[in-house]
This record gives C-alpha cells, sequence and structure tokens, in this order.
C-alpha cells in the first residue's frame, strides 16, 4: 500500500539518540535529539499543533529535513474560487511516504483558521489547499508545508499531464464493462454448458440473453482495441490488436450466426472474458507507467523555478521564465541556476558550468561575454542581459532535439509486434483455410463452417501472446520502481536489454559533481580553520568543500572580501589561487585552493570523488557483457584519473556536447547498441540519441527528459540491476511468446478438426494466460 | 420457466446495477488516490475541517 516502498527498505532506527527525532538523520553523539535547527523548529510545530503522533503513525523515516521554500511566486499561482473571495492553491508536494505524512499535512493546514479546505494525494503527491482571503497567504500557507519537512512546489502542467491520463479511465471504464458482460454471459453460458437436459427452447432463450449482454459490451469495451487496431492498419502495419479485434468481432458474429440457427453452442462468453482479460492486463502496464511518469514529474517540479526580472526603474519582480523577451534584464541570485541565455551585463561573474559542458570547475566570465543557460551561479548576484527568449533558446534547442529523437524512438518495434507480423497473418491464413476447407471441401453449409474456423481464431487469438509482453512490463517495471528506477518508455527495457556497450559522462555521473578536500599530513595545524573561516563567506565550490571538510563548525570571519574568481581576502590574509595569493603557480595537479597569511602559505587541493559505488557499478556492467567507455566534457587530465580509478580503457575528455551525440552516431553507425548514462544539459543529444539511456539522481530536467530511465535512488548501484532486470524481462517475454506459440500447434489442428467447443476453449484460454502471467512473475524477483 | 422470468432479469438488473454503481465510482474519482485512500480509513480521529470557522476564533 506504500506509494514508496524504496524508502522502507531502508532500516534506521527510529528514535534512538542517534537518530534525528523528526528526520531521522544520524545525529552526532551529545548534540541533542535533533540533526539541525529546522527539524528542531518542525518537531516545535507538530507538536505545538498537537500533532505529535505522527512520530507513533509513520512508516519508515522518510527524508524531512526542512527546506527553504523555493524562490516562487506562490501568490500568482493561487486560483481564485467562485465568490471571489477565498482562493486555491495545488502544489506539488515530495516526501509524502504514507498516510501519516498525509494525515499531518492536512491537519496542519487545517487548524489555521482561514483553511477551509486541505486535501493531500498520497498517489499524486497533490496538495489541494483552499483558504478564504487573500492570494497572498498562499506563500505562508506553503512555507508551513515546508517547515514541516515537505518540500513542495507550484502544481506544473507537467505534474497534471503525467497524473490525469484519460486513456487510463477509458481503460478503467472499458475494464467495468467487459467483466460485468463476461460475469453475465459466464452465468449463461455455464447453465448451457450443464445443462444437458435443457429444452431447445430454453437453450435458445440463454443465447439470446447472451447476445443481449455481449453485442453492447463486445462493442463498446473493445474501442481501444478497435482504434489501435484501425490506426495500425491506416500506417500500413501489423500490430497484436489486430488480431484481439478481429477475433473478438468474428467469435461474436459467428455466435450470433449460430443462435440464429438455433446451434447447440455459442461463444459470447469467450469473446467478452478475452476482452475483460486483455483490457486488465493494458491497464496495469498503463498504471505502473504512470507512476514513474508522475515521480520523474515531481523530480522535475522540484527544479522549476522562477526568475527575477528588473523593470527600467530597477525594481525587481518574479515572473515565469517563459515570459521573459529578449533584451530584458535579470537579476540572477548567488546560487541559481539560469534558466535563459543571456550576456553579462556588468562586472565579472563566476558560473558553475558543469551541466552545461561538462566541467568540473566554474569558469570566469567577463562583462559582455555570454552566459550560458543551465549554468549555476557561483559569484554575487549578477545582472544577465537575455539574448534569447526561452522558446528560442539553447535550452529550447536541445528540448527540440529530444522531441524529434522521441519520434524516431516511437518507431522501434517492439518484440510484441514482430511476433504479431508474423503470427496474425498465419493465425487468420488457418482459418480462412479452415472456413473454406469445410465449406468448399467437405460441404458444410456456410453457417457451419464458419465455427471451426472462428474455433480456430479463438484457440490461436493470442490471449496468452497479447498479454506476455505487457505482463512481464508489469512486473520488472513494478520491481525496479521499487528500486528507484523510473520507466517511461514501453519499450525502454526491451532496448536496454539489447545494449552491448555503456557510455558514461564523468561530472555528476561517476563522480558526485562536487569537489572534495583531499587529506594533506603535512598541513600545518589550524591552518585548515583559518582557512575555512574565510572560505565561509564564499558560494565557490572549493570554498565550500573546504568548509565541509572542516571538522569543527565554521563561523565566517567578518569583513571578508570576494574577488569573483581570485580569492578571498581579509586584511593580509588571502585564499585563492596561486597567482591571487602571490605565489608562482605550482605544477597543478587537479583543482587547488591556496591560503596565505604571515605565518605562510598553504595549500588545499581537491578532487571531485568517484561515486562510492561507481567502482562497483562499472565492474556490474562489465561482468553483464557490456564494454565501459567514458567521455566527459571536463578537462583530459582529470578525465584520465576518472578512468585510471575505474580501470577504464576507452575514455575521451574535452568532449563538446556535439562531440557526445557523434560519439554515440559512431557507435550506431558500427552497428553496436549504445546505452548512454549521462546528467547533464551537455548529455542530453546523446542521451535521446544512443540505443538506451539513464539519467542518475539530481540530474538536470532535460537529461531527465532525454533518458528512458531515471536513477531515483543516490548512486550508480541501480543501473547494473535494471539492465540484469531488463535482461530477465525479455527472457521472459521470448519465452512466453515460445510457449504461446508452441500451444497453438496442439490447440489449432484440435480446433480445424471442430473438436473445440465453448467450454475447452475458456479452460484453454484460461490455462495459458495463467502460464504467461506466473512466467512473468519471475522477471520482477531480485531485482 | 416462472423461476427464469424472475431469475434472470433479477440477475441482469442486479448485474446493471452494479456496473452503473462502478461508473460512478469511476466518475466520481475514487481510483485517484488509491494509495491514500488505503491509509485514511486508519486516521481515527479525523476530524472534518470546520466549514465556516467563525471569524473571530483566534
Amino acid at each position: 500500500m506504500n506509494a514508496l516502498p524504496a524508502r522502507l527498505d531502508v532500516e534506521e532506527p527510529r528514535l534512538s539518540a542517534a537518530a534525528c527525532a523528526h528526520c531521522g538523520a544520524p545525529v552526532p553523539a551529545g548534540a541533542g535529539r535533533f540533526c539541525c535547527a529546522g527539524c528542531e523548529g518542525a518537531a516545535a510545530l507538530i507538536a505545538g499543533l498537537g500533532l505529535d503522533a505522527f512520530y507513533r503513525r509513520r512508516e519508515g523515516v522518510a527524508e524531512l529535513r526542512p527546506v527553504p521554500l523555493p524562490p516562487v511566486d506562490f501568490s500568482a499561482r493561487a486560483e481564485p474560487l467562485g465568490n471571489g473571495r477565498d482562493h486555491r492553491l495545488d502544489l506539488m508536494v515530495a516526501g509524502l511516504a504514507c498516510g501519516a505524512c498525509v494525515w499531518l499535512v492536512e491537519q496542519a493546514l487545517a487548524m489555521e483558521p482561514d483553511v477551509l479546505r486541505a486535501r493531500a494525494s498520497l498517489t499524486a503527491r497533490r496538495l489541494t489547499v483552499e483558504w478564504r482571503g487573500p492570494a497572498s497567504r498562499a506563500a505562508e500557507l506553503a512555507g508551513i508545508v515546508a517547515r514541516l519537512g515537505f518540500r513542495v512546489a507550484p502544481w506544473s502542467a507537467a505534474c497534471l499531464r503525467a497524473t490525469e491520463d484519460a486513456e487510463e479511465k477509458a481503460l478503467a471504464r472499458a475494464l467495468g464493462i467487459a467483466a460485468f458482460g463476461a460475469s453475465n454471459v459466464m452465468m449463461l453460458s455455464v447453465a448451457v454448458w450443464v445443462g444437458s437436459d435443457m429444452g431447445e427452447a430454453t437453450r435458445a432463450l440463454m443465447h439470446w440473453l447472451a447476445a443481449l449482454i455481449a453485442l453492447p459490451v463486445v462493442l463498446v469495451a473493445g474501442m481501444p482495441f478497435y482504434r489501435s487496431a484501425y490506426a495500425a492498419l491506416r500506417a500500413g502495419r501489423i500490430n497484436m490488436d489486430m488480431a484481439v479485434s478481429l477475433g473478438v468481432v468474428a467469435t461474436t458474429a459467428m455466435s450470433l450466426s449460430e443462435a440464429l440457427r438455433q446451434g447447440p453452442f455459442t461463444w459470447f462468453d469467450g469473446a467478452t472474458a478475452l476482452l475483460a482479460l486483455l483490457l486488465a492486463g493494458r491497464l496495469l502496464d498503463r498504471a505502473a507507467r504512470r507512476r514513474a511518469r508522475q515521480a520523474c514529474a515531481e523530480l522535475l517540479a522540484l527544479q522549476s523555478a522562477e526568475v527575477t526580472r528588473l523593470a527600467a526603474d530597477g525594481t525587481a519582480r518574479r515572473v515565469g521564465a517563459e515570459t521573459v523577451r529578449a533584451g530584458e534584464r535579470l537579476l540572477v541570485a548567488p546560487g541559481e541556476r539560469l534558466s535563459l541565455d543571456g550576456v553579462l551585463e556588468e562586472g565579472e561573474a563566476l558560473l558553475d558550468t558543469a551541466a552545461t559542458s561538462g566541467e568540473s570547475l566554474p569558469r570566469r566570465f567577463a562583462a559582455g561575454e555570454a552566459l550560458p543557460a543551465g549554468a549555476v551561479n557561483l559569484g554575487a548576484a549578477l545582472v544577465q542581459r537575455v539574448t534569447a527568449a526561452a522558446a528560442e533558446g539553447s535550452l529550447a534547442a536541445v528540448s527540440r532535439l529530444l522531441e524529434r529523437a522521441e519520434q524516431a524512438r516511437g518507431r522501434y518495434v517492439s518484440i510484441a509486434d514482430k511476433a504479431a507480423r508474423i503470427y496474425v497473418p498465419v493465425a487468420h491464413g488457418v482459418a480462412l483455410a479452415t472456413f473454406l476447407g469445410w465449406w468448399l471441401g467437405m460441404g458444410l453449409p456456410w453457417q457451419a463452417a464458419l465455427v471451426p474456423a472462428v474455433a480456430a481464431l479463438i484457440v490461436t487469438c493470442p490471449c496468452g501472446l497479447a498479454i506476455a509482453v505487457p505482463a512481464v512490463q508489469v512486473v520488472a517495471v513494478g520491481a525496479l520502481f521499487r528500486r528507484g528506477v523510473l520507466v517511461g518508455s514501453p519499450t525502454a527495457l526491451e532496448r536496454l536489454a539489447a545494449c552491448d556497450v555503456a557510455v558514461l559522462d564523468k561530472t555528476g555521473t561517476l563522480t558526485l559533481g562536487r569537489p572534495e578536500l583531499l587529506a594533506d599530513p603535512a598541513r600545518p595545524e589550524g591552518a585548515l580553520e583559518a582557512a575555512a573561516a574565510l572560505a565561509a563567506s564564499s558560494r565557490h565550490p572549493l570554498a565550500r568543500a573546504l568548509v565541509a571538510a572542516c571538522p569543527a563548525l565554521v563561523a565566517a570571519a567578518a569583513g571578508v572580501s570576494e574577488l569573483p574568481g581570485a580569492g578571498l581576502r581579509r586584511g593580509d590574509e588571502r585564499l585563492g589561487s596561486a597567482a591571487f595569493c602571490g605565489l608562482a603557480a605550482a605544477e597543478e595537479d587537479g583543482p587547488a585552493l591556496w591560503y596565505r597569511s604571515p605565518a605562510g602559505a598553504v595549500a588545499f587541493r581537491f578532487a571531485d570523488p568517484l561515486r562510492p559505488d561507481a567502482a562497483e557499478a562499472v565492474a556490474a556492467l562489465r561482468r553483464l557483457g557490456l564494454e565501459v567507455e567514458l567521455l566527459s566534457g571536463d578537462a583530459p587530465p582529470a578525465v584520465a584519473r576518472a578512468a585510471g580509478a575505474l580501470g577504464i580503457g576507452m575514455w575521451r575528455g574535452g568532449a563538446t556536447p556535439a562531440d557526445k551525440a557523434a560519439r554515440i552516431g559512431q557507435l550506431r553507425a558500427e552497428g553496436r547498441r549504445p546505452l548512454m548514462i549521462g546528467d547533464g544539459i551537455n548529455d542530453a543529444a546523446a542521451l535521446a540519441l544512443a540505443h538506451a539511456s539513464a539519467s542518475p539522481a539530481g540530474s538536470t530536467d532535460l537529461a531527465q527528459a532525454a533518458a528512458d530511465l531515471v536513477l531515483r535512488a543516490e548512486g550508480l548501484s541501480a543501473l547494473p540491476a535494471a539492465v540484469a532486470t531488463a535482461r530477465r524481462a525479455q527472457a521472459a517475454a521470448r519465452q512466453n511468446i515460445a510457449f504461446s506459440l508452441a500451444y497453438n500447434l496442439v490447440a489449432v489442428p484440435m480446433a480445424v478438426l471442430g473438436f473445440v467447443t465453448p467450454l475447452l476453449a475458456a479452460v484453454v484460454m484460461a490455462s495459458s494466460s495463467l502460464v504467461v502471467i506466473l512466467n512473468a512473475l519471475r522477471a520482477g524477483r531480485e531485482a | 420457466m416462472n423461476a427464469l422470468a424472475l431469475l434472470v432479469p433479477l440477475a441482469l438488473g442486479l448485474g446493471l446495477a452494479a456496473l452503473a454503481f462502478f461508473g460512478w465510482t469511476l466518475r466520481n474519482g475514487q481510483y485517484e488516490d488509491p494509495d491514500g485512500a488505503a491509509a485514511r480509513i486508519l486516521f481515527d480521529d479525523n476530524q472534518e475541517t470546520p466549514r465556516c470557522p467563525p471569524p473571530d476564533s483566534r
């Protein structure tokens, strides 16, 4: 029942002294019950509202560390209700993991005197809150949820698209109708089967009653299949839905003719039961995929932010990035990600361009230089003059490329369709030959000849075959979802199973994407603390790593001035590049910071560490028979080091996005099937071009949109597991198809010779489906 | 035959009623949050949010 069982897998002590009483994160001994002031505040808020039952009720410990609200104008998203005074706000609430979270959020909001209604959906992670009063209350109400420890974002159109699936609703409706029809027709059919002493008139009544139910049911509930078959026919393709449609329609027509000529049996039960079974399989398949899409949309919604537009008079307003036109000026706060292309208006800027170029070190930009969208501002607030609106910018160009790649992928022929291409003409040919043989060859009336022909259609009718692949998909996608791997595309697993070479990006994929201080035994005592006190006032990733490496709590020193891209200064202390500290540039071996004080100069060296499980993941990929390549936009020495540490022979540094895409294209031209794994905007093109693709946790939204698989769990270890699951699923799908075909070899001759009765057909159909479903369950084992 | 005249329409009527009920639950959005619904029945003190709070309650 839990929407996020992956989180439950982590056994954590609930309220022991070593775990934060609110979020469950480890707490150093003697530091109290909470890991941070935010958690303490959240617990105080919950206790103050009298809602502490939450801690007893929740299942497992979710990520509940309170975070500040995203820089979004929530009041602009509030919609006025009918009377004009009341407002409503829809929020995406990440971290809603169990019923207790829903209860906590709803109760906490309901305690506000002006809140009229608060309702959270655990499945969609959507919170709807309505209140009496002005729209400006929106941010405060969202803030309550954020203070409890849930990350919130405005409910975006993408979230809505992922949640509201009209087709799924239509399938559910069709399934209800088909189930009603199947059960009621079966009630009448069983009476005919067991009532051998039944009078002719009674039997005819039963048949006509069955027809009365079955005809509208077949017409309405079969619509999803007819539509798909018609679309395929118009496109000149053959798919499994054609066999289903023809089988169901022919069975119904033949049963009607049998009812008319008062034959011993009708087959309405077979037609309706087949529809019900196939619709159930299809609905489950769709629901599993929607869950994955929803989780993806949730990840993206947390990233979407607004921009700060500067009016001519210097006033700042937060607006959606899509409303900004070229030539307008934006204020980019420290730590904010640039949403639009532009040039730097004045001064200097320091940007982290890891997402756009793969460089692990930040770059300095001078006034007038072009700033790429997707980079993160590490220096002071900067003013950017937009050169291209969102729809024409570089990010939009990548999006268009992804759309084209998506269409190319839509043409991928799945294994089920491949089987259908051979199977459908053969099955229909056999049925036609049976009909002609009995009618012309044996001289039966055409209505009687129709019975064995349609019986052949029903027993060949791909009940087992049609659910052979979806059943496997449902099981495998569900198993991967529990491991934190989101599979959105219907053919992703098939393509993933076939991959034979893995192309990995370095920064942010194999590595954590942030530098860490290397240990240095020769470092004088106290130097780290002194340097960290300076570094605490900077956003530069090296400075942050320095602070993070300092074991004691660091208070930012006063009077520190920062020269973007150069270093920090306080009095005669300096922290920055060797040149900034007035030292001769030493042999640079990776990123380094120099600290110079009157006592002397100390070097701090850093490295972007590999993810702890990177080596294991690479080895596991190799064990699965995939060759591993490293393709990075970072400087060659850093790439070489990472490749050496992981034992990867094929590597390349300094690759531009075009180089990456070209390498994938080259591999494909050689007949290889590359699996691309990357996280940046610079990887998006390569991800879209690859045979299959994956992006790790914390990827940019474009990379996630381009990838077939999104790894939600931290680390790469889920990737080899996903490949293994995909291969197991593919093997199970093949076995299922082989089984369905083998069983036809026995069933078809019987049907052609006229030995098959509706009872036998029903038993055979149900048993073959059961075998296929049971086999599919194996695909999800130990995923 | 008399039994059939009663039982068959009765069975069909019950089936149709169930189908109509299913259609109503579907339209009513009762399948939109199955996980939440499963958890909600366990909230024992789930007091309804007051519809019209007195304006000066705090």
